[in-house]
């Protein structure tokens, strides 16, 4: 006994760093069997001394998954357990230490994921409003190594499928081309390369993503090439902190995903670590905003410029344009009108995670006046000062 | 499991350290007899026992033929049969080895030794999950077969090792032929000390390559050093056993070089009496545990009876009497490594029941510091 009571204890308590037993594990809700769902049960099966079965699933996971170097170790714990008490997690005498702690890396956050599934009654704070042919959106978490698919069920977000990711080798918000940091924002696809035209690096295929975007260039922040990407072909997967700033994922992930995707529509939030709020709170938030989003429509159709203006921040620019050549420039038009009409329709809404309170918001404009009528896509950042949303850019999308 | 579960009960035994060593101690655990079995039906000893000399001395296509000769005679002779197993494997032909032991374990699935040979011949041609499932068959037949449990250590050892080479991804398969080359040349008659040196510099290598882990293996590793050269020694019929130098410098120089120092002979032979009398007083006291201690986990028990049904044996004759005398007188001591040694003496034992005196000959086996007995002779 002592041995299997080792081995848990390595595994679990000392290498995972986590200290109580695991009560209840939630049944996964997808009847196909995700690789975490596997690796959770070889983990649940070791957390209960039964070696033997833990040893099957891990066999069954390979079987599956014969590229995955993290079941590989497991396997290898597995079997060195027969022999004696071991007393980590990968206990390879082969391995350089760093290779091993990417792998004790990947199970944790592997393990995290089983354990912490997404719950449905909660939603990342991000998703405020997905347009209508949004169909899918996707929101990253950097430091739990996951992302999240979530489908657009009138609007509101609905939980599909969640995966492990590798991201930027070093942690925090991307600034400086070269900083291998993945960014942090409002982000959506641009492309998709297909598989013909990578290296076997970029594995099953690519989908570079809009960064930087018009916040990232007003703060200076540079860089590109930034991708959702697949897994070359001699590994199943990466550790968590292994790419230059790219989101990678396992090459039958980013399949199951490139399905899903819309090229110049599927949003993609990448977050240091997303925020969850309850559907109340959630309808709460976009509520308030949409009713700000309202008021200055209403402002700017009263031709009332003032109080129209009251709905930037004086921060406010675009372009080469300040808050004050924004007021001239509005109060010189407004001046000419007799009416406006203003229809606003096709809403995307999607906060910036991060601590700044920071709105994208994407419409399609209807603009009727007396003596021009024009519509167009338009991109506002909206900012809360002291309590207000306020405009903080705002341009062509 | 049963096998699991021998193990398990195996590792609250500190003598069960042993079992890790590293693989290249295989080939030195090939089973050399079948005398856990078939010592008491042997028939025809005397020409098997002339063809197992043959063997010995290298004389190896000779041996095979009057072995062939002999089965031509006996053809299901089991006995017979697995010498012609040792012979080929001898002679390098392991293929032709294989034929002959799998055959074997067929016709006598109830013999665990044509199965551990099976799976040592399987292990050095690198086909280790085939070595497993035939160790476990050993085992399944005979649950406290030592040797195949030692082998079976072994072999999970090895296929972790390839499963963390797969997980770090290094490159397994020259390893594994380094590994598979190393072993064909133990198998070959005892072998040269040329042909073994580069299958002893591996494992130590390994070792070095994760300084990190290195405070845990030091720990293990002495012990298995100590084991091996124990199990060589007393696989004694045979040609393989290794020279201790070697064999102690495989595993953890300083280690061994610290052994050496203590275990000067005069020590050793002091050491050993001192055993043996405790041995006899255990005995004498009727203390059927700290008697059953000084037996190590792989003592050849007279009959090749299971170790359970040998203790169970020992224990009723060591409580029937009301009163036990063992006298042991002139022991003499010879030490023939560092971790083995044999005490012969004469043994005056006289009980309430019967009163007996011979001569005795404790083969002795050093595990973990401690002299245990391996094989009781009564001459």
């Amino acid at each position: 006994m002592r041995l299997r009571r080792g081995l848990s204890r390595a595994l679990l308590a000392g290498a995972l760093g986590l200290t109580s037993v695991f009560l209840l594990l939630p049944e996964p809700a997808q009847a196909e069997q995700s690789t975490d769902d596997l690796l959770g049960k070889v983990f649940e099966a070791i957390e209960g001394n039964h070696l033997d079965q833990a040893f099957s699933h891990v066999e069954a996971l390979l079987r599956a998954k014969p590229n995955f170097r993290l079941a590989y170790l497991i396997k290898g714990d597995l079997l060195l357990a027969r022999g004696r008490a071991i007393k980590t997690f990968g206990n390879a005498p082969q391995g350089s230490s760093r290779q091993l702690d990417d792998l004790r890396a990947e199970a944790l956050v592997r393990l995290h994921a089983y354990r912490d599934r997404p719950s449905q009654d909660r939603v990342p704070r991000y998703l405020m409003q997905l347009r209508e042919d949004q169909r899918y959106a996707i929101v990253v978490d950097n430091k739990r190594s996951r992302l999240y698919l979530y489908q657009n069920e009138n609007g509101r977000p609905r939980f599909v499928a969640d995966y492990y990711i590798s991201t930027g080798k070093r942690s925090g918000e991307k600034t400086r081309e070269g900083d291998e940091k993945t960014p942090v924002g409002v982000y959506h696809v641009t492309a998709s390369l297909p598989r013909s035209k990578l290296s076997d690096f970029y594995g099953s295929g690519a989908y570079p993503i809009s960064y930087p975007n018009e916040w990232d260039k007003r703060h200076g922040r540079n860089g590109h090439g930034i991708w959702l990407h697949g897994t070359p072909s001699d590994t199943y997967s990466r550790a968590p902190r292994a790419s230059n700033g790219c989101v990678v994922l396992a090459n039958a992930d980013l399949d199951a995903l490139s399905k899903k995707l819309q090229v110049g529509l599927t949003p993609v939030i990448i977050s240091e670590q997303v925020e969850w709020l309850s559907l109340d709170d959630w309808n709460a938030e976009r509520n308030a905003l949409n009713a700000e989003i309202e008021r200055w429509r209403s402002d700017w159709e009263s031709l009332d410029t003032e109080r129209y203006l009251t709905h930037y921040s004086k921060k406010f620019s675009a372009g080469r344009e300040t808050y004050s050549d924004w007021g001239r420039h509005k109060r010189q038009v407004n001046g000419g009108k007799r009416w406006i009409k203003l229809g606003l329709s096709n809403f995307s809404v999607f906060r910036n995670p991060g601590k700044d309170e920071l709105v994208v918001v994407t419409f399609d404009q209807d603009y009727r006046s007396n003596n021009l009528s024009n519509t167009m896509k338009k991109r506002q950042y909206w900012t809360k000062e002291g309590g207000k949303w306020r405009i903080i850019y705002e341009g062509a999308a | 499991m049963k096998v699991r579960a021998f193990l398990l009960e195996c590792k609250v035994d500190p003598t069960c350290a042993r079992k890790y060593n590293t693989m290249h101690s295989f080939i030195r655990r090939t089973a050399l007899g079948l005398s856990l079995i078939l010592a008491a039906a042997v028939v025809h000893a005397d020409e098997l026992q002339d063809i197992t000399r043959m063997m010995r001395q290298g004389q190896l296509p000779q041996s095979l033929e009057r072995v062939e000769k002999y089965l031509a005679g006996k053809p299901r002779d089991a006995q017979g049969r697995f010498l012609k197993g040792l012979i080929l494997t001898e002679m390098n032909r392991a293929s032709e080895a294989i034929q002959v032991f799998s055959k074997l374990s067929e016709d006598y699935p109830e013999l665990p030794e044509p199965y551990n040979n099976l799976a040592v011949l399987y292990a050095s041609q690198g086909q280790y999950e085939k070595a497993r499932v035939a160790l476990e068959s050993s085992i399944r037949t005979h649950p406290s077969y030592a040797t195949a449990h030692e082998n079976l250590g072994d072999i999970y050892a090895k296929l972790a090792s390839q499963a963390y080479d797969k997980a770090l991804q290094l490159d397994s398969s020259n390893t594994g032929a380094k590994t598979k080359l190393a072993m064909i040349g133990e198998l070959i008659g005892g072998g040269t000390r040329a042909a073994r040196a580069p299958a002893r510099a591996e494992p130590v290598k390994t070792g070095e390559a994760a300084p990190a882990k290195a405070a845990q293996s030091k720990v293990a590793e002495p012990a298995a050093a100590e084991s091996k050269a124990g199990q060589a020694q007393a696989a004694q019929p045979m040609a393989l056993v290794e020279p201790k130098a070697v064999e102690s410098k495989a595993a953890e120089p300083k280690a061994a070089e610290a052994a050496n120092k203590a275990g000067g002979s005069g020590a050793e032979t002091d050491e050993l009496v001192k055993t043996v009398r405790a041995w006899a007083s255990a005995w004498a006291g009727k203390d059927v545990a700290g008697y059953l201690a000084h037996y190590a986990k792989d003592f050849k028990t007279p009959k090749g009876e299971s170790r359970s049904d040998w203790e169970k044996l020992r224990t009723q004759r060591i409580s029937a009497p009301k009163k036990i005398e063992v006298g042991v007188e002139s022991p003499k001591v010879s030490i023939s490594g560092d971790n083995t040694a044999s005490v012969t003496f004469r043994q005056i034992y006289s009980s309430d029941i019967v009163k007996a005196t011979g001569t005795k000959t404790l083969v002795m086996v050093k595990s973990n510091g401690k002299w245990l007995i391996r094989e009781e002779r009564v001459n």
